[in-house]
């Protein structure tokens, strides 16, 4: 056998297709799961001991099974409780879902990272508790979540993948059936590989750039 | 008789089991500078941090300028929670210093004076920005005013901590240990700002472990032992003729470590 990347040219419009599904399926998952990951980490500080218990139990059930067998169970499972699902919304919300446990994780260290001193000096000051997050918690932890944010993207980005199984027409399903349909599966899984390489260099990339940039935003000299 | 600035009314707390404070009766006067002494766990930094309402008391009662701190309680001991601006209106009579200091790192000593006005007193930035930056003039700091906390010394920093929490113009302001994290040579300028506070005739309340400030600027001492108020008075009283056993044992090691470091 041999290695014929023509195949591969030939299906570009059909692979792009694919990019795109992935791209927006993860960018939509990775910014609805950190919001919903604040809001979480959020609720379990404030929300008192019931809350922070029972939200700390989703999250633990959701970072303590894979993610196949979650969209798994919300796909094929779904229509038992009268769920039914197309795989784009199934695929969104499972990947929305999934990222919020993990993020909210990232927030809780965020939030403790804080010094308590920094938040009574707010309380002294007669700042609200949305004052005192908004103005003081959410930029002081901002350096520290961001690179943990960052290789969670990254991560989040490879766990698209699974999506392929319950029928999503992004990169990883697309690419697959190009290469059982052509048999050219060496090629078609040595661009799956550098596609996904390339988007997470550049999500690295940006993710330095921000990084610095925060930096010395909130300590160059004046 | 005036309404003294600070009055406690059988404060008790407690952390679970153990009893950090236990029945303190104290007033503190207007315009009068106190301070807080006794050894390490006695109490006294919760003390403090009651007055600030960083700690809720298990019972009793503080008022502020005569109004009711976080809880109000009747002669039955019937207690209500107040309500949490009412708690924020009262907590912004009073100005907290912390000994970690309590800067926000990602702010500027000048952001550090201003925020609380912009926030809380919705004054316009530039009269927030003018206001901090007489607050940062008075403890001599003005050229400063654009670097963050971590670009200044730990004496700078404090003095920046002193600003702002002067910033809301307290009628009354807290120190808690205000010189412990620092080194000696940087205490001096510490203090000194805390003498022209109390020169104006800010009401200060002090917990200290300078012994020479306590007695120098200190107009009423109080001494805690074990969650006890064991002796409150003028320091002339305190100092010269400690009647109490126990706090002529805690003077005496004061005495012992100048007397060493003669030697």
């Amino acid at each position: 056998m041999m290695f014929d990347p023509q195949v591969i040219i030939e299906k570009l419009p059909e692979i792009g297709s694919g990019l795109f599904v992935t791209l927006w399926l993860w960018i939509a998952g990775v910014l609805g799961g950190v919001v919903a990951g604040f809001i979480v980490a959020t609720a379990r500080r404030f929300g008192g001991k019931i809350v922070n218990a029972v939200l700390g139990t989703i999250v633990e059930v959701l970072r303590g099974t894979p993610f196949l067998i979650q969209i798994f169970l919300l796909y094929y499972g779904g229509p038992f409780v009268g769920l039914m699902l197309d795989p784009i919304p199934c695929g969104l919300i499972g990947l929305t879902v999934y990222s919020a446990a993990y993020y909210s994780e990232v927030f809780r260290a965020g939030y403790a990272s804080v010094p308590v001193g920094h938040v009574e000096a707010a309380a002294c000051l007669g700042m609200t508790r949305f004052q005192t997050i908004s103005r003081i918690q959410v930029p002081e932890m901002a350096l520290i979540v961001l690179p943990p944010a960052i290789n969670l993207a990254v991560i989040l980005l490879k766990e698209s993948a699974v999506l392929s199984i319950i029928t999503v027409p992004e990169l990883t399903a697309t690419v697959s059936a190009i290469g059982s349909q052509q048999y050219a599966f060496l090629e078609a899984i040595f661009v799956l590989a550098i596609v996904y390489w390339i988007i997470v260099e550049l999500t690295d990339r940006l993710g330095r750039m921000a990084e610095n940039r925060l930096s010395r935003l909130r300590f160059s000299k004046a | 008789m005036s309404v003294p600035a600070i009055a406690i009314r059988k404060l008790v707390k407690r952390f679970a089991d153990t009893t950090v404070l236990q029945d303190i009766d104290l007033e503190i006067p207007e315009g009068k500078v106190s301070c807080l002494i006794g050894p390490s766990g006695s109490g006294k930094s919760t003390l403090l941090r009651c007055l600030a309402f960083l700690e809720e008391p298990t019972s009793g009662m503080i008022t502020i300028n005569g109004e009711a701190l976080g809880f109000f309680e009747d002669d039955n001991g019937r207690r209500e929670r107040l309500p949490a601006n009412q708690i924020r209106a009262v907590r912004t009579k009073t100005g907290m210093v912390f000994q970690q200091f309590n800067l926000w790192p990602h702010m500027t000593a000048l952001g550090n004076v201003s925020e609380a006005l912009k926030l809380v007193r919705k004054v316009p930035k530039a009269e927030a920005e003018e206001r901090a930056m007489a607050q940062l003039r008075k403890v001599g700091l003005e050229n400063r005013a654009g670097h963050y906390p971590s670009q200044l010394s730990g004496g700078q920093q404090q003095r920046v901590a002193i600003a702002r929490a002067l910033a809301l113009e307290p009628k009354i302001m807290l120190f808690d240990e205000p010189t412990s994290a620092l080194d000696p040579e940087l205490t001096g300028e510490v203090l000194n700002v805390m003498r022209d506070l109390a020169a104006e005739g800010m009401t200060m309340v002090v917990v200290t472990h300078e012994i020479g400030f306590a007695a120098s600027v200190g107009q009423q001492i109080s001494f805690l032992d074990h969650g006890r108020l064991l002796f409150s008075g003028p320091p002339a009283e305190i100092f010269a003729k400690p009647r109490h056993p126990r706090l002529e044992q805690f003077l005496d090691t004061y005495l012992d470590r100048g007397a060493s470091m003669l030697a």
